[in-house]
């Protein structure tokens, strides 16, 4: 019940709202336009931004995780294994907050801009770019991505590695033919996950993005907190929830596709 | 392979480091390191809205921590129970609870809680007499913690219906051929063998309460929580002593998940 009350219920009063018009005084007055969607193109650049840099960013954290996940998986000891992966996990129920702090640090004046300067190199400029943004992206969510990928790699018969490499599979053939798509199930799970989370994000553009790299989540706390549009901010927020829902169903049609199509070939 | 997972252990760590070391910078500015002193946390232990903004979280985040594990553990026992069509409903909105964005729960509570707030505060003052200021609902920690609530309980139920999967049912049988009643029963037999997960529940919800910024941001009204205090000290310019205070919070999580999981570890050994 607790979840009808509080998952539901809001839904349908944003959506509401999103079909009403602005009040005198900010918050809002009833009715039924499509005004606000109509006005959805001035805030087009976070659309775009989210759009570009979410799906990238997953993109990234994936090509960075699965190295780490198969060294993990595959490679180290079982004594340390458990230790080491612990440690990948960690960094994420920390605060992000101080996290994404460090990177301002970092990447801010004072930081490897600084060091540039003393080798040679002058005028580098870090933050405030779609880079700096990319940075605190992978930094962020590297360790949901690895877990699953790590999951499901663990999960892997090792014999069929051997019978590969028995059979005169070169290593990489045998990673291509074999460990990467037993693996997919969970670079499937990492990448949803960090995906769905980054369409939200706010944070790292707020911080790294210094106003110039912003998100769909950047907008959102614009429209609710600051001008107070709440009907125009519903309908950007009702937006964002279609987008991240059709994304994420025809994600998963794509992997069931691929999932039953290898069965076939399999027959 | 080796020299990568150095360097990705390198890259999740040095960043962290590095505000730990800062925090203990002796001079005035974040930036620059001269020589080593605690002041800094002198500072922030002083600061009074920083007092203020920790006890918030504080109070926040042990009743997101005690409701959630209560919550979470009734619910997981009852679902349990629970067969065919309305399982798989319920098992989809915990998965789509622990997925959604922050923001979209922050949003939507926000919204949500406003809408109810307009249609009861005229109620309310109808039935106090003339004179008296009647009581009004605002936002503040009641929201919050609801909207913590909301993500941390399917925390729990997750967590605590693992830990029920690898239950013996038999135990629980054997119990009530005993002839124990279904209230000892789960005293002596289910409780000791769930409450390993339980545990780690209620730490993992506190510390995900205790660290949440952006749910926070949109519902807690006038109140400040730590990670509120700490973005807004970061807008206007970064110094040494908050640095001091993110060391802290830093200190706290990690102590909490040490916590975590070596009850998690002991359930495993057991």
């Amino acid at each position: 019940m607790w979840f009808l009350v509080m998952l539901i219920f809001p839904l349908i009063v944003i959506l509401v709202f999103s079909f009403g018009e602005r009040a005198a005084y900010g918050g809002y007055a009833g009715g039924f336009t499509f005004e606000q969607y109509a006005n959805l193109p001035t805030r087009l650049k976070a659309f775009q931004n989210t759009m570009v840099i979410a799906p990238l960013g997953t993109l990234l954290s994936l090509l960075v995780a699965y190295p780490l996940a198969y060294f993990l998986a595959v490679k180290v000891s079982r004594q340390y294994k458990l230790i080491l992966l612990v440690l990948v996990i960690v960094p994420f129920w920390t605060s992000l907050l101080v996290r994404t702090y460090a990177w301002i640090f970092i990447l801010g004046g004072k930081g490897i801009p600084f060091l540039l300067e003393w080798i040679g190199f002058e005028g580098v400029r870090l933050i405030n770019t779609q880079g700096a943004v990319l940075v605190g992206i992978v930094y962020g969510y590297l360790p949901l991505m690895v877990f699953p990928i790590f999951v499901s790699l663990e999960k892997l018969d090792k014999s069929l590695l051997e019978a590969s490499s028995d059979l005169g599979g070169s290593p990489v053939k045998t990673f291509l033919q074999i460990t990467l798509p037993l693996s997919m199930p969970g670079i499937a799970t990492g990448c949803m996950l960090v995906f769905i989370l980054l369409m939200g994000e706010f944070l790292i553009p707020a911080f790294l993005g210094g106003g110039k790299v912003f998100f769909i989540g950047n907008a959102l706390v614009d429209l609710f907190l600051q001008s107070r549009n709440w009907p125009f901010g519903a309908a950007v927020s009702v937006t964002l929830v279609a987008i991240m829902l059709i994304t994420v169903s025809l994600y998963m049609r794509m992997m069931m596709g691929r999932k039953t199509g290898r069965d076939e070939s399999l027959m | 392979m080796r020299i990568y997972a150095t360097a990705v252990f390198l890259f999740l760590y040095v960043p962290i480091g590095i505000i730990v070391l800062f925090s203990f910078n002796a001079g005035r500015h974040a930036s620059e390191l001269r020589g080593l002193s605690v002041q800094w946390y002198g500072k922030a232990l002083s600061n009074p809205f920083v007092g203020d903004a920790f006890f918030t979280s504080l109070i926040v985040a042990l009743s997101v921590a005690v409701l959630s594990s209560l919550l979470g553990t009734t619910a997981a026992l009852a679902l349990q129970r629970l067969k065919g069509k309305i399982r798989v409903l319920f098992d989809g909105l915990i998965y789509v609870s622990v997925m959604i964005p922050g923001i979209v729960i922050g949003i939507a509570t926000l919204v949500a809680l406003v809408t109810v707030f307009d249609f009861l505060n005229p109620i309310l003052a109808s039935f106090w007499p003339e004179g008296v200021k009647p009581p009004k609902l605002t936002m503040g920690y009641v929201s919050v913690i609801a909207a913590h609530t909301l993500f941390t309980m399917s925390l729990v139920i997750i967590l605590v219906r693992a830990r029920i999967a690898g239950m013996d049912r038999a135990l629980i049988e054997a119990s009530l051929d005993l002839y124990a009643t279904p209230w000892r029963t789960f005293y002596q037999v289910t409780l000791p063998q769930i409450y390993p997960a339980i545990l780690a529940g209620f730490l993992l919800s506190f510390t995900f309460s205790f660290d949440d910024f952006i749910i926070s941001f949109f519902v807690a009204g006038a109140n400040t929580t730590l990670p509120i205090y700490i973005f807004a000290s970061i807008r206007r310019g970064i110094t040494p002593e908050v640095n001091a205070i993110g060391t802290m919070v830093l200190a706290a999580s990690l102590f909490l998940l040490m916590a975590a999981q070596f009850l998690l570890r002991a359930r495993t050994k057991r």
